[in-house]
């Protein structure tokens, strides 16, 4: 019940904030049909549109983060979570509380991208809804994330390593703009060991209907989710012990 | 019948104490004003009363449960206001009356009486549909003690209450502290000289985390030998040895 009621207030908090559609919407679309448009005048297999809105709802979903870290950021700058922390509340109500209104915004923000996508031209198949479920496990990474951060850093720093430096490390290190093999190295060495490339290989396959593919990307990606997690519910924990 | 005994309640933090060793006792009913300058300990006392901060040492019963070891007994029996307004920015005014409602675990039926009670109280109404971001300094601040009173708690916590308002919305919030006099245990910190003077039963004066001074606005006076509030705190703050 309490848990509930939290969630519900961190869902209208996130909906109602413009930023969660500029950036959880607008970006996605309008890069989905820039790279398409250019698709279209210099063909590039990196940017068919069914390899191309997979990877861009994993972009979308680093999204998750921002959302995350600002609003727990700014309820612990402005005392509002000290307020809440002498009432009966547990721990779980508020880690489940911040957690979970989180997924279904992801959900429909992919499903979001896979609508543009199916506008210019991806098949409509069932694996688009099977690929919406597999978005679960990324989402629940940057969701962690975002827990992690807002715990540790004040609202103008969330705001700049969420929404800029781990959502540039998402694009980069994703293979989304270009083969991470053209560039090889060290670089594709980190990539390969980071969730990001991980997720949007899983997407891909799925919607391709290549299911045996999964393997290895979806136990990297469920690997650092419950990574993230853990880590976030000990340093959320612990701030919430220093009062 | 004291709300509040606190013995040798103590936070060190490395080799610094926030609070020395801090023995006090503050009665039912009570409006209890703790000032200090910046550091004194008035906000770690208050977070540790409220179970937000473990202390290092020493324990305070809130009538009669252990912040040490009945936290959860203490949390159902008190409200807290911080220093800063502590309200859900993007809610209207009643959902953020709302939430409080849920994290105290209320039904629909009670949480609607209690939205009732409150705006009336509060002179609510005409703010009620109105996002708590986009009201002023003192609204907020109506709001924050409103949200702190949901739970009826016996024992209230008001963090620097009226720190940045104007001379008319301070004013008011000085009536409305006024209306809960009596009915429940309030402590409140503070940096206004008069707004102790005008609203306390007792005051408390600390300084590096120890309690320096102790009594009525007219007994510290009378002590320091001023008649001026002001010129008495200044007076015992200089002169406490701590």
């Amino acid at each position: 019940m309490r848990m509930l009621t939290f969630a519900k207030r961190t869902l209208k908090e996130i909906l109602r904030d413009p930023l969660t559609l500029i950036f959880g919407l607008g970006f996605p679309g309008a890069l989905i049909l820039l790279l398409s448009a250019i698709q279209a005048n210099i063909p590039v297999s990196l940017f068919e549109i069914d390899r191309l809105a997979p990877g861009m709802t994993v972009f979308g979903l680093s999204f998750m983060t921002l959302f995350s870290a600002s609003l727990i950021a700014r309820d612990r700058e402005s005392a509002f979570l000290t307020r809440l922390y002498a009432t009966p509340m547990k721990s779980a109500d508020f880690i489940l509380g911040y957690t979970l209104p989180l997924i279904p915004i992801a959900v429909a923000q992919s499903l979001f991208c896979f609508g543009i996508g199916l506008l210019l031209g991806m098949k409509p198949t069932v694996n688009i809804l099977y690929a919406l479920l597999f978005t679960i496990p990324s989402s629940l990474f940057f969701i962690g994330l975002g827990l992690l951060f807002g715990s540790v850093l004040n609202q103008k720093q969330a705001g700049g390593i969420c929404g800029a430096v781990l959502t540039n490390l998402t694009a980069y290190l994703s293979g989304i703009w270009f083969d991470l093999k053209l560039v090889g190295g060290a670089f594709e060495a980190i990539a390969n060991a980071l969730p990001f490339y991980h997720a949007v290989q899983l997407e891909q396959a799925v919607i391709a209907g290549n299911f045996a593919s999964i393997f290895p990307h979806i136990l990297w990606v469920v690997g650092y989710g419950i990574l993230a997690l853990v880590l976030a519910v000990v340093v959320f924990l612990r701030q919430m012990k220093q009062g | 019948m004291n709300a509040i005994e606190i013995t040798a309640l103590t936070k060190k933090y490395k080799d610094l104490y926030a609070v020395n060793e801090l023995n006090l006792a503050i009665e039912s009913g009570e409006l209890f004003s703790l000032l200090g300058v910046n550091g004194a300990g008035k906000t770690t006392t208050v977070k540790m009363l409220a179970c937000l901060l473990s202390p290092t040492d020493g324990d305070a019963l809130l009538l009669g449960n252990s912040i040490r070891t009945d936290a959860n007994a203490v949390k159902a029996l008190i409200g807290i206001s911080p220093q800063e307004t502590a309200v859900a920015t993007g809610l209207t005014v009643r959902e953020n009356l709302e939430l409080m409602c849920g994290a105290h675990g209320f039904s629909r039926e009670k949480t609607e009486n209690k939205i009732r009670q409150l705006t009336e109280e509060f002179n609510l109404s005409q703010i009620l549909s109105k996002k708590a971001g986009k009201l002023s300094g003192g609204w907020q601040r109506r709001l924050s003690i409103a949200m702190a009173l949901i739970g009826e708690p016996k024992i209230l916590f008001l963090d620097e209450p009226t720190l940045g308002l104007d001379v008319i919305a301070r004013s008011e919030l000085w009536d409305t502290i006024r209306a809960l006099k009596g009915k429940i245990t309030i402590i409140l910190t503070t940096h206004y000289m008069e707004e102790a003077e005008s609203l306390s039963d007792r005051i408390g004066i600390m300084k590096n985390g120890r309690m320096i001074a102790l009594g009525t606005a007219q007994e510290l006076k009378e002590k320091a030998g001023k008649e001026k509030f002001e010129d008495a705190f200044i007076c015992l703050v200089k002169e406490a040895a701590v």
